[in-house]
């Protein structure tokens, strides 16, 4: 019943075996035997066979359909695709819309990805758009595949292909089912050899028309994730697992102090450590190599290095960040959003709320610190790694080495959780330069303290609100007014802004733009004033406070100083804060994708899950809530391009000791055509913790020589205890739909993720009365706000 | 360097490292085992889980000389190619997003069960606790352990 690929065992072989030579030949099918339509037969009998991969490693062809899928002789399917997946299910969604396509059982497929030698570039992961974009390109030329061989059918059967109907993986007479053929039987393992058309491979023209939804039946069905009883049972092979011959291990020695520059390394310090092999150092990088993993680390740690510090202090502390944001010059400022005249609706306002936000740095700080092993042999350069962006990485370093493209590849494999640009980058470019320094194969991982110390961060932001209400509590103006620090973002994988790069002193012509954000809302409020600003750290390079997409990269931010500015203004106007927003989107403009009325029935099934009694914030205290536990709930609503989300949070504050405990989550959700229920179900449910953890735990603390957040005890993160005791979502239009066959899926990898911090704090307010401006909302802070508005 | 012996998953091995390197790197890069992983080297947040005679223990932190009794990694959880209930119901309740930390909450999860079989959820949480996730699963890692102990269906039921 399995397929002879199992994906496990397919990544293993896309790794150790399968095979870029074989592979490559199959794909130019040389001399082989061509046969109507094209159909070549495969040079060797078997696509997998294992042969070393020598080199070079030219770009798959993607307007070749045989890049992307083969059909086995044993009428099974292997699919390839240039996306990785960071745990969300992806890659069983993927197969299971391409299933439905090519007509063939979801167990007779598998599938590999993000291979930059073996899978057509679709530029790896990121911004959640993995099934709403690349999933029509894997759709499309499946569907492709499925017509050419109902062509191939029904020259073999000798009929037109009117007269034929397919089903797993076999054609057969819609009169005569006892006449069939089965796709091994038309092509199994020879070359479709069937070119496709369009400019890049999001835009793949192919003759074939994909479904429409409601003929789709793997699509919508909860399958279980391939990849999971492999991550259970420990048989699963990950980035962090690869060994190669002669492989040895490498560990970096960052500098002490931020900014700091090298002026010796006293080699002699690590001589007698066991199995040392040497120091690599370039500019301020440092790095010692061993032959054990465990003899790197000591040989780091050992390492006598003298270091000159800085002149100026590279950043203020944490505690004066925000004062400095607000001061400091900015390096950008956006051009103002103006609509209809916000300064005379203002002057004009029965009442005026004012309300300034901060949100701190928060990190990635994946479980599991950054890793890649690079391997130099016959000339090239292969990259094993989980860099969400594997094509990212293999052109990065090819410039960075300066190597031809064609002799470098990046082989993705399973590994931490990857939100965004995370350090995973930098571990692959050090890993490949040190591999090219000793000529051998060289594992490199980072340790927890640098992975929470120097890893990429999200922007801290500080903003100022300002609402006018009419006398009947209607929003009448708003300004929205936000500055974000973010002046030195790790790119897509560019030579010049990893961190090797900036420690040897490469340099980008100017740093990144950053992006100081406005909300996605679509309340209708007819007076606007919406103004942005960027500011830099003192020191932009060399510096652990370096910024990177983190899980929607400023959405959590902007979300929490919107709606819960939107619940300030709610509760000054004494209304519910559900009512509130929809008397706003009720008002609002439609628009192409309907998000308008999806909002509303976001916001709606959100409330009506909870069971939302309509009333003012903050819940009026009742003499049987004299204890020291209170409770209260919030709402808050966004979306992420497409796609709709709506939670509500029910909190118990403890008033004697400020801890929040956010006891149940409802989350109503938007993304369109589900193509997996229960694994969408999921990531909406983990993107919602990882939001609370935010909310209620992650703050990145630094003094002004350098990052004192370093381990789990400094950088705080959410646990077992915290987690809520009932959590509900509500797919809302998530299933497929008969009455809709254009029904889009839309990407859900942040959306929820996005208003969990306000959601949190507008809580807090109803519970409390207290309303708490800053996360993350620590047990210390909220106490402290509590004892402050009882004085 | 020295001869080490181990006891894996009922099989001896015989290793020549440092007495002092930590179990991990040993059962990892000695023995090829991928179910412990490095998350921290401080024995904060469970990745590197084995259990060692019944206890969870962080084997990032233990030096393998100071290993008594015998090991029991995530690879040796299942007995005669049937999966253990914890691992099956890390599968039925899709437990993982990335599932790098997941070695840590299976080891703990059954280091908890071993001593306490029907624990409640004040004891799953406390004893959970310390075995980190950054994807956040633990709603389903909980619901996976009621699973297993009380053969509870519903990954939201709560005791």
């Amino acid at each position: 019943m399995s397929a002879p690929l199992q994906l496990p065992k397919a990544v293993k072989d896309a790794i150790l075996g399968f095979n870029q030579a074989s592979r490559r030949n199959f794909l130019k099918g040389s001399g082989a035997l061509v046969i109507s339509l094209g159909v070549a037969t495969l040079p060797g009998a078997n696509v997998f066979a294992a042969e070393p991969a020598a080199g070079p490693y030219p770009d798959p062809d993607f307007l070749q359909l045989d890049t992307w899928i083969v059909i086995h002789p044993d009428n099974t399917a292997t699919f390839f695709v240039g996306k990785t997946d960071g745990g969300q299910g992806t890659g069983t969604a993927f197969r299971q819309m391409m299933c439905d396509e090519l007509d063939i059982a979801y167990d007779r497929t598998s599938l590999i990805m993000g291979c930059t030698d073996i899978t057509p570039d679709q530029g790896g992961s990121g911004g959640s758009d993995a099934i709403e974009r690349d999933g029509i390109a894997m759709r499309r030329v499946a569907a492709e595949a499925r017509r050419v061989l109902l062509e191939l059918g029904g020259q073999h059967l000798g009929v037109p292909v009117e007269m034929l109907t397919v089903a797993n993986a076999t054609i057969a007479l819609k009169s005569d089912a006892s006449k069939q053929v089965s796709y091994a039987g038309l092509i199994g393992g020879k070359r479709f050899n069937v070119a496709l058309g369009g400019r890049n491979v999001d835009a793949i023209i192919v003759k074939a028309a994909v479904k429409p939804v409601n003929e789709l039946r793997v699509v919508g069905q909860s399958l279980k994730r391939y990849d999971i009883p492999g991550k259970v049972d420990g048989s699963l092979k990950w980035a962090v697992d690869m060994k190669l011959p002669g492989m040895v291990h490498a560990r970096n020695v960052r500098p002490p102090l931020a900014g700091a520059t090298l002026q010796r390394i006293d080699e002699s310090s690590v001589a007698a450590v066991p199995g040392f092999i040497r120091v690599v150092s370039r500019g301020n990088y440092v790095a010692v190599i061993c032959a054990r993993e465990e003899q790197a680390i000591r040989a780091a740690r050992q390492l006598k290095v003298e270091w000159k510090p800085p002149a100026t202090a590279p950043f203020p502390a944490s505690s004066g960040l925000f004062d400095y944001m607000r001061t400091a010059t900015p390096s950008s400022v956006g051009e103002a959003q103006v609509v209809g005249d916000p300064a005379g609706a203002l002057a004009a306002a029965a009442r005026v709320i004012e309300a300034e936000y901060e949100v701190p740095f928060q990190g990635h700080s994946a479980i599991g610190p950054a890793h890649a092993l690079a391997d130099p042999s016959n000339g090239q350069m292969t990259i094993y790694s989980n860099d969400m962006k594997a094509y990212g990485l293999r052109n990065g370093v090819a410039r960075f080495l300066d190597m031809p493209r064609e002799k470098v590849r990046v082989v993705y494999m399973d590994g931490p959780q990857v939100y965004g640009r995370t350090a995973a980058d930098d571990a692959g470019f050090e890993a490949a330069f040190l591999a090219r320094e000793l000529g051998r194969p060289v594992r490199m991982q980072w340790m927890r303290d640098e992975e929470t110390a120097w890893d990429t961060k999200g922007p801290p932001y500080v903003f100022k609100l300002r609402g006018g209400l009419d006398a009947q509590g209607k929003v009448v103006a708003l300004e929205y007014d936000a500055c974000a620090a973010d002046h030195n973002h790790l790119g897509y994988n560019e030579p010049d802004t990893v961190l090797i790069a900036q420690l040897m002193g490469r340099r980008p012509e100017r740093p990144a733009r950053g992006s100081a954000e406005a909300p996605s809302t679509l309340y209708a409020i007819a007076n606007r004033r919406t103004t942005t600003r960027i500011v830099g750290m003192p020191l932009t390079w060399e510096t652990p406070l370096r910024t990177g997409n983190l899980r929607d990269p400023n959405g959590p931010q902007v979300t929490f100083a919107f709606e819960s500015f939107i619940d300030e203004l709610a509760a000054a106007a004494k209304a519910d804060p559900v009512q509130f927003r929809l008397d706003m989107l009720a008002v609002a403009g439609e628009d192409g994708v309907f998000r308008k009325a999806r909002s509303l029935a976001v916001v709606r099934a959100a409330a009506k899950a909870y069971g939302w009694d309509t009333r003012q914030s903050p819940k009026p205290r009742t003499p049987a809530a004299r204890g020291n536990l209170l409770s209260g709930r919030g709402i808050a609503y966004t979306y992420r391009s497409n796609t709709i989300a709506a939670v509500i949070a029910e909190v118990e504050v403890n008033r004697d000791t400020g801890r929040v405990w956010v006891k149940r989550l409802v989350c109503a959700h938007d993304c369109g055509l589900a193509i997996n229920p229960e694994g969408l179900r999921h990531t909406v449910e983990c993107g919602m913790l990882h939001g609370l953890s935010r909310a209620l735990r992650e703050e990145v603390q630094f003094d002004t020589e350098k990052v004192t957040s370093v381990d789990w005890a400094s950088y705080p993160s959410l646990r077992h205890s915290d987690t809520p005791e009932a959590i509900d979502i509500v797919l809302v239009n998530g299933d497929p739909n008969p009455n809709r066959p254009d029904l889009a899926p839309y990407g859900a990898g942040e959306t929820s993720h996005k208003p969990l911090i306000a959601a949190v704090a507008n809580a807090i307010f109803d519970a409390t009365g207290v309303r708490i401006r800053r996360p993350p909302f620590r047990s210390e802070r909220v106490l402290a706000a509590i004892k402050a508005a009882n004085t | 360097m020295s001869i080490v012996k181990l006891q894996v998953n009922g099989a001896t091995h015989e290793v020549d490292v440092d007495p002092s390197t930590p179990l991990l790197y040993v059962l990892r890069n000695d023995l090829d085992l991928h179910g412990p992983r490095f998350g921290c080297g401080m024995g904060q947040c469970s990745v590197c889980t084995v259990i060692i005679d019944g206890t969870a223990v962080r084997s990032c932190i233990t030096p393998v000389s100071a290993v008594r009794g015998g090991i029991t990694t995530l690879e040796g959880l299942a007995k005669n190619g049937k999966l253990h209930p914890l691992q099956q119901a890390w599968i039925d309740e899709q437990a993982a997003q990335c599932g790098y930390c997941q070695n840590g909450q299976i080891m703990t999860a059954k280091a908890l069960l071993d001593r306490n079989p029907d624990p409640s959820d004040a004891e799953i949480r406390a004893a959970m606790d310390g075995a980190l996730c950054r994807c956040m699963t633990y709603y389903r890692v909980q619901a996976a352990i009621r699973r297993v102990a009380r053969g509870t269906k519903t990954a939201g039921a709560v005791k």
